[in-house]
């Protein structure tokens, strides 16, 4: 059982391990299940997330209200058939992450992760990396355990949730939930994983929720596309030895004070930021007085 | 308590919100487990947010996939309207406003195929959990994780053991008990929580227990593991 990241770092000290078994025993104790049912139970979620990554990258797509669908297979296209700025990697996570946002916003199945409207960034972080290194399915699950500790932490000591918390605490937690777990696929050490996430969401600190019509759509897909490269660089920098000054802990409880600092207006009500721009009011009375 | 990690990836669902979809369709079966499943007619009464977004977020598939008995993850949840109507069940939205309640709440009014009339108050609270705050008259609180027992009562000396007696008899655990009563000696209600399904001669056993007035049974329908 841990109750903060100095807590699960401690554990992984005194046991000589990697994050994801700390999480995967804490995960036996407390559900009263067998390692393999866990890991079965995560391989099937991962199947999930594999194909809601997928679909709309190759496939046409609409959301329930129109206004997003399409643009995981523009991205897709695009960076196979042109020189891209960020490389191949980050342009194939981009419409990895579009492509589950899409998926979510047309009444598709998706994993919350850690909710809906950031459901894109986890799956397309780690299907990218598992990619690039060739990941056994444990190793993928491995990823995915890390990423559920960090999750759990947050979900502790402060807040998953836009209502409660802003963007920040979707797609920054989504974020930094990712960074942890590509850090620990790579090879990184736990505390590198943790400053990887740490500097996921101070680079989100203060993400505002602010949905246009209140959907799931716009700008959340695009934030997805942010969220998952956030996680890449964040990783990246924690395996070349960066670290972050402010521990985890104290970053999330940042996180946590600022969301409860933040207005209601920026806190999935849309009405604020863009959902209160003039083309977004116009949109949602053309939404839903059609 | 610590959260599972399947609390943090997860629920599998379908999109776009766990609070306007997951949690509306749980919310959803709980109205078809109370109406035991004979649906003539559904009506929806939705407050705030629910009221205000839901034809964007798909609140109203997700609810009629609820009464339907689909789970949060079945793809065909898109084409619930549809399928409603194919069954012969109607279904009704009326944006309304409920009171000093969640901003995402509902009330579900169904008609049995007997013309008798059930309803439900639930609340989806985020990240795809609920929670039902009444149950035709009867205020209560659950989240929909555990097999529920709702038993009305005299106000006698002795009931409450001789349920939990019975309970006990059959092997299952009670993991919450609320009791409450109108008045000393009038009608009292204890709600049980249990952590495995309590089997219908349990049920039935309870039901012949002296002063007891009616059982009712709700199998958990938001549950991890359950």
């Amino acid at each position: 059982m841990y109750r903060n990241a100095s807590e699960l770092l401690e554990a992984t000290k005194n046991l000589d391990c990697n994050i994801w078994e700390v999480v995967l025993e804490n995960e036996i104790k407390i559900s009263d299940r067998t390692a393999s049912a866990i890991r079965g139970q995560m391989l099937e979620t991962f199947s999930v997330m594999q194909n809601s990554a997928a679909f709309a990258q190759e496939s046409d797509i609409k959301s329930i209200s129109g206004l997003i669908g399409g643009d995981a297979k523009k991205v897709n296209e695009y960076r196979k058939n042109n020189k891209t700025i960020c490389g191949d990697s980050v342009n194939i996570a981009i419409s990895r992450a579009l492509s589950s946002s899409e998926v979510n916003a047309s009444m598709g199945r998706i994993v919350a992760a850690p909710t809906a409207g950031s459901c894109g960034i986890l799956p397309a972080a780690i299907i990218t990396a598992g990619e690039q290194i060739a990941a056994s399915d444990e190793q993928l699950v491995n990823a995915l355990l890390t990423a559920s500790g960090i999750g759990q932490i947050i979900a502790k000591n402060a807040t998953l949730s836009g209502a409660e918390g802003g963007c920040q605490a979707e797609c920054g937690s989504a974020s930094a939930m990712a960074a942890a777990a590509l850090v620990e696929m790579y090879g990184g050490s736990p505390d590198a994983a943790f400053h990887a996430a740490a500097i996921a969401i101070s680079n989100i600190l203060g993400l505002v929720c602010d949905p246009v019509a209140g959907l799931v759509e716009v700008p959340c897909a695009n934030r997805n596309a942010m969220g998952v490269v956030n996680a890449m660089l964040c990783a990246d920098m924690a395996l070349a030895g960066v670290t972050s000054i402010i521990p985890f802990d104290e970053m999330i409880e940042a996180m946590y004070k600022v969301g409860r600092q933040m207005p209601v207006a920026f806190k999935e009500t849309a009405l604020g930021g863009i959902a209160a721009t003039p083309t977004a009011l116009r949109l949602k009375t053309e939404i839903f007085h059609k | 308590m610590q959260k599972s990690i399947f609390d943090i990836l997860g629920p599998i669902m379908i999109g776009p919100s766990s609070s306007h979809t997951a949690g509306a369709e749980k919310i959803g079966r709980v109205a078809r487990a109370i109406a035991d499943g004979s649906l003539k007619k559904a009506i929806f009464y939705l407050h705030g947010s629910f009221a205000n977004t839901y034809k964007g977020h798909g609140t109203d598939k997700a609810l009629v996939a609820g009464i339907l008995d689909m789970e949060a993850d079945d793809e065909r949840i898109k084409e619930s309207l549809t399928l409603a109507k194919s069954m012969g069940i109607s279904v009704e939205f009326v944006e309304t406003d409920l009171g000093d309640v969640h901003p995402n709440t509902v009330k579900i009014v169904i008609v049995k195929t007997d013309d008798t009339e059930v309803s439900v108050i639930g609340s989806s609270i985020g990240g795809g959990g609920i929670v039902i705050t009444k149950i035709n008259d009867d205020e209560i609180e659950y989240d929909g994780k555990y097999p529920l027992l709702i038993i009305k009562h005299k106000d006698i000396h002795g009931v409450i053991s001789s349920i939990t007696g019975v309970v006990a008899d059959y092997g299952i655990n009670i993991a919450t008990l609320k009791v409450g009563r109108q008045a000393r000696g009038e009608l009292a209600s204890t709600v049980i929580e249990t952590d495995a399904i309590v089997p219908e001669n349990a049920i039935e056993k309870i039901s012949q227990l002296n002063g007891i007035n009616s059982v009712r049974k709700i199998n958990a329908i938001g549950g991890h593991h359950v």
